[in-house]
């Protein structure tokens, strides 16, 4: 099974990366850009095929190590 | 008294910390390899800067699960001190012996040069030989320094003393929180900042005013040992 997973900064959380990125598409005309958020996309090729099980593995993961709830939300989708 | 460095794959400061104590108390200090899983034999357990595990994924999350990590837990709750520089900073906020995160710089550049700190809390182990609100000269070297913590923590922190150093007013190097450059938890014995005491223990490297955080861990323990056998 394939798990795909997003880490992003929380919405209160400064993003001075997605400022950066932010500025340089206005430098190039993409001026209708609001607002850039710089997030992590992690795949994960999991060996189980019990959809629920994966569902809590996986969470677990995100909250132990792959995200740091402090800071950061994540979500997942499961393929397969 | 017993000091333990610690070394990570991509531990950096390590040598410097080792060093700096041997240079400024002149007490037993031991390297100590992450994969240990016995610190019972030390006082204080210093957390070095670098790179541990090239920052992947986030800086210090990997050092996080490294075996010595429970030995740290323990130690923190046996009383014991607890030092996290820079890096060590990173890895004692993943592991949540300190609150908070620290982020990417505001100005996205890594940022290495002298840094003016006020000592907030001198009343912690690492402090005591500073005056409340002498301003220090300390050495920064980070790109991912910028403290922060929600609104709930940061009053936490106000109500229970545990901003240690700040960065002096205009002077904050990466947009921290409050210009929070280093915090401790709860009781104080775990302290983390990002500037690097241990660089400036020597008038040649451009200040001593790092000197004194070693002495008064020394100082700390004295007093705590003495306390004890006098009953």
């Amino acid at each position: 099974m394939k798990a795909r997973v997003y880490v992003t900064i929380k919405e209160n959380v400064l993003d001075p990366q997605g400022t950066a990125v932010q500025g340089a598409l206005h430098s190039i005309g993409f001026n209708e850009v609001d607002k850039v958020r710089i997030g992590k996309y992690l795949e994960l090729d999991v060996d189980t095929n019990d959809r629920a099980e994966a569902e809590e593995r996986i969470r677990q993961m995100c909250e132990k190590l792959l995200a740091n709830t402090v800071v950061e939300d994540y979500r997942f989708e499961l393929e397969g | 008294m017993k000091f333990a460095v610690l070394v990570f794959p991509g531990s950096n400061c390590d040598i410097d910390c080792y060093k700096a104590v041997e240079q400024t108390v002149g007490q037993s200090v031991d390297y100590v390899w992450h994969t240990t899983t016995d610190l019972s034999a030390y006082d204080c357990i210093i957390v070095p800067g670098g790179f541990s595990y090239g920052d992947y994924l986030r800086c210090g999350s990997i050092a996080n699960f490294a075996p010595v990590m429970n030995e740290v837990h323990k130690a923190a709750e046996a009383g014991k001190y607890i030092l996290g520089i820079c890096n060590g900073f990173q890895i004692l906020t993943e592991s949540r012996l300190l609150p908070g995160a620290l982020l990417r710089n505001n100005g996205m550049k890594f940022r290495c040069h002298q840094a003016l700190l006020e000592v907030v809390n001198n009343e912690t182990p690492f402090t005591n030989q500073y005056a409340q609100g002498e301003v220090i000269d300390i050495p920064i070297a980070h790109g991912e320094g910028s403290y922060y913590c929600d609104e709930a923590t940061l009053e936490q922190l106000k109500a229970n003393n545990q901003i240690v150093f700040r960065y002096v007013a205009g002077a904050n190097p990466n947009g921290s929180v409050e210009d929070i450059a280093g915090i401790c938890n709860k009781a104080g014995n775990v302290v983390g900042m990002m500037p690097h005491p241990e660089r400036a223990v020597n008038s040649l490297l451009g200040s001593e005013d790092g000197k004194r955080m070693f002495t008064s861990i020394l100082n700390a323990w004295r007093e705590q040992h003495g306390a004890a056998i006098n009953g």
